[in-house]
């Protein structure tokens, strides 16, 4: 499979591209929602136009009435909300909770799918349990309990937590907090008995909560996949949510450095357009090669992890920590070769930067995923 | 994809039952590269097995079309062989710049006779060229060069020097900038060819910071270099005077080629073996080391995945026609930040200059030639001007 999009992943590049810069711009989306103080962080109008558009089911199978697509196309949807800093439940919902709900039962899909599908759902997915990622240890404890289990713990980070219909949990069902094995994956209605969230507002006016599981209920038929069996599943989850954090941190990326570049050849001083100075040229340079290194390792990664290849692990990885460096490059050189307009919150450079920090962290940052490179290649 | 399935099977096979097990291992050193020429020696059986299996099947040059030697295969047949032959280790049967800078400027130039015999005669290794491009005062300002042929009728009389000339001591014919109108600086150069036994030849290897010479000075004292080689088949690549589009043409594919021999296995990730290096020496890589190796792994990893997409646009006709010098651009810093940290891994070992078990120095004159990666066929200074001006667009001088 060559590496750039064949004619159907083009075409839909193209109306994902029109779609997100005309409806889901900065000044439309996520300073209207910033600056009105809206609690969820999105418009729930755009989620139900991303359903129109079919990208809410983009990787919820054909049988489910989802598109069937793969990763690839996911990103190439977030690549284009990366580019216009669109807030939406995409990610979390139409990435990562489909994937969980893929690997699901059909009772479980027939509950959750159609309304991920019509854009009347929003779902979120609870793994980290402290300010970093560390979903190999994962100690919220699922209990028997009846005929279902009794969920206990707390989580971080649980981007639209507070916005979810449904919560995907990671949970011990056996064994000790970094055992590899005993994970269990839940589907927590937003409603479940002792679940207890509490928003707050990140830097980039999205919204995560910390939850708290005190005695949280479910029965039996609120398990993903097997009991026990949930780690294969939640690395799907992962690999899956990771190739679209990195594809939206290339549009993140790309914006940044698109706008920068358009900025060096407006700004004059010195009698000269800025973009004149060869020391701004080359940092320009070698930011654009980064840029496209992060492109090419984000679809080569996705390829792998839609082909199945027993490399996706560790490219996904590769391309979430080589998406950090070049998408964090972008913003810090955007800000920078902006100058003081770059500091002033009227321009969008800065909201790029700060998107830029938050999509980082969620996941693993580059430090983790360096971290996870060398294990996976044996040193 | 039933036809491609089909041949990638009878690539395993014909691999299989023709590369010998000596030719599967990664070359260490130029000793283990197949040059060809008049003056080539084979270094063992194998190797000249290999070679000679390749040149019957066309697989010295793959994607050449058969009547020039080649095995005209496919964009995406070629990528299945590289792709088989990278799978059990198979070097390369021959190596040349006929094979990487004449060959796709023939293809793209040449006239049919200059293909015919040119062209079978780098597939068949049968001619080793060099190429005279750099001189004394031109190295990045290259179009300033000065070396002169003077029409003479039915030859030109060419006088002058080249600099950096790879294996100029060792090759057969030259592929040669020559300014043949001096009033006119892009439009005044000639793209010749001529024999390096040629009277008016002489060469002189330049001792580098590795120990070693690949490169020479090449002197020209009135050289006589034949308009004609025979029926279709002028002395020239492309018209008299347009040598300049042919030396461009070809400066992109060298920034290919460079940045291919930097990326692709080369630079794929280091940190494993380093680590193993480290356990025989009885030791442990020191952990900001593997740090640091862990980072350099994300990034030739990742430069990997865009050295594929980069051919497989290229052969789709998508990629920017400036991308090669990003690609030379990052290729070869990364390929010299790949021997800084193999350096720092080998610890005092790898400053062994010439003891047996460095094999005469290899790591460290391994590590000084990477030095020139960034230099040679344009600076990376140069290949960021090229992707400011041509690709970002940016004005100015």
């Amino acid at each position: 499979m060559p590496l750039y999009h064949d004619e159907d992943q083009a075409m839909l590049a193209d109306s994902a591209a029109q779609f997100m810069s005309e409806e889901g711009a900065i000044a439309k989306q996520l300073r209207h929602w910033r600056d009105t103080g809206c609690k969820d962080g999105f418009g729930h109008d755009l989620w139900k136009q991303f359903a129109e558009m079919g990208f809410t089911g983009i990787l919820v199978g054909e049988d489910d009435g989802g598109m069937g697509m793969g990763n690839v196309e996911a990103g190439i949807v977030l690549e284009q909300i990366g580019r216009n800093l669109t807030p939406s439940p995409f990610l979390t919902s139409s990435v990562m909770a489909a994937t969980a709900l893929n690997n699901g039962s059909a009772e479980l899909r027939g509950r959750y799918v159609p309304g991920l599908l019509s854009g009347d759902s929003v779902f979120a997915v609870a793994i980290d349990e402290g300010a970093k990622h560390r979903p190999e240890q994962i100690a919220t404890k699922a209990e028997k309990s009846g005929n279902g289990f009794k969920l206990s713990g707390q989580k971080d980070f649980v981007i639209h937590g507070a916005s979810a219909d449904m919560i995907v949990v990671a949970a011990r069902t056996s064994g000790a907090d970094n055992d590899a094995d005993g994970i269990t994956l839940f589907a927590v209605p937003k409603d479940a008995t002792g679940l207890d969230q509490e928003a707050v507002k990140l830097v980039d006016s999205s919204v995560a909560t910390h939850m708290k599981l005190d005695g949280v209920e479910l029965d039996g038929d609120a398990v993903i996949g097997e009991v026990d069996g949930g780690r294969e599943v939640l690395n799907k989850v992962l690999n899956a949510g990771r190739i679209g954090a990195a594809a939206e941190g290339c549009g993140v990326a790309g914006g940044a450095m698109d706008m920068t570049v358009d900025y060096l050849k407006q700004r004059k001083q010195f009698g000269k357009l800025i973009g004149e100075f060869q020391a701004l040229q080359h940092r320009a340079a070698h930011l654009y090669s980064e840029v496209e290194i992060a492109r090419a390792v984000t679809i080569k990664a996705g390829q792998l992890l839609d082909g199945g290849s027993e490399q996706a692990d560790l490219m996904v990885s590769v391309a979430k920590a080589k998406v950090a460096k070049a998408a964090g490059l972008a913003v810090k050189e955007g800000v920078q070769m902006h100058g003081g307009i770059g500091m002033t919150d009227e321009y969008d450079i800065g909201l790029y930067m700060k998107r830029d920090r938050a999509l980082q962290e969620f996941l693993g940052d580059a430090y983790y995923h360096a971290e996870r490179v060398a294990q996976l290649s044996g040193y | 994809m039933a036809d491609l399935d089909t041949f990638r099977e009878e690539t395993r096979a014909w691999l299989e039952a023709n590369c010998p097990a000596e030719m599967r291992q990664p070359v260490r050193d130029e000793e283990d590269v197949y040059w060809g020429g008049r003056k080539a020696t084979f270094k063992n059986d194998a190797q000249k097995a290999w070679f000679d299996a390749c040149v019957e099947k066309g697989y010295t040059v793959p994607a050449w079309p058969k009547e020039y030697g080649g095995a005209g295969l496919s964009a995406a047949e070629a990528k299945i062989l590289r792709q088989e032959m990278a799978a059990i280790n198979a070097r390369p049967p021959l190596s040349s710049f006929g094979i990487w800078m004449l060959g796709p400027a023939l293809l793209q130039f040449g006239t049919e006779g200059q293909k015919q015999r040119f062209l079978n005669e780098i597939a068949r290794g049968e001619i080793r060229w060099c190429q005279g491009y750099s001189e004394p005062g031109s190295g990045s300002d290259l179009v300033s060069m000065q070396t002169f042929g003077e029409d003479k009728g039915d030859h030109w009389q060419v006088s002058g020097q080249k600099i950096w000339t790879s294996y100029a001591d060792q090759a057969d014919w030259i592929f040669c900038l020559v300014r043949t109108d001096k009033a006119n600086k892009y439009q005044g150069i000639t793209f010749m060819l001529f024999d390096m036994e040629s009277e008016g030849v002489t060469t002189k290897p330049i001792l580098l910071i590795s120990g070693n010479s690949p490169f020479c000075e090449t002197f020209f004292d009135e050289v006589s270099v034949p308009k004609s080689y025979g029926d279709d088949c002028p002395g020239q690549v492309g018209e008299v005077n347009r040598g300049w589009d042919v030396a461009k043409y070809l400066l992109g594919h060298e920034r290919e080629m460079i940045s291919g021999a930097g990326g692709g296995g080369l630079t794929s990730a280091i940190g494993a073996a380093m680590q193993r290096h480290a356990h025989k020496d009885g030791g442990q890589l020191d952990p900001i080391l593997r740090a640091d190796l862990a980072m350099f792994d994300v990034d030739a990893l990742a430069y990997a995945a865009m050295g594929e997409k980069f051919l497989d646009e290229m052969k789709a006709g998508k990629g920017h026609p400036a991308q090669p010098n990003m690609m030379k651009y990052v290729g070869t810093e990364l390929n010299k930040r790949r021997h800084e940290l193999m350096m720092s891994a080998g610890g005092s070992r790898s400053l062994e200059w010439e003891s047996e078990e460095t094999s005469g120095g290899k790591p460290s004159r391994n590590w000084l030639r990477t030095k020139a990666n960034s230099i040679e066929g344009g600076t990376s200074e140069v290949m960021l001007n090229v992707v400011s001006k041509r690709i970002l667009d940016l004005p100015g001088a």
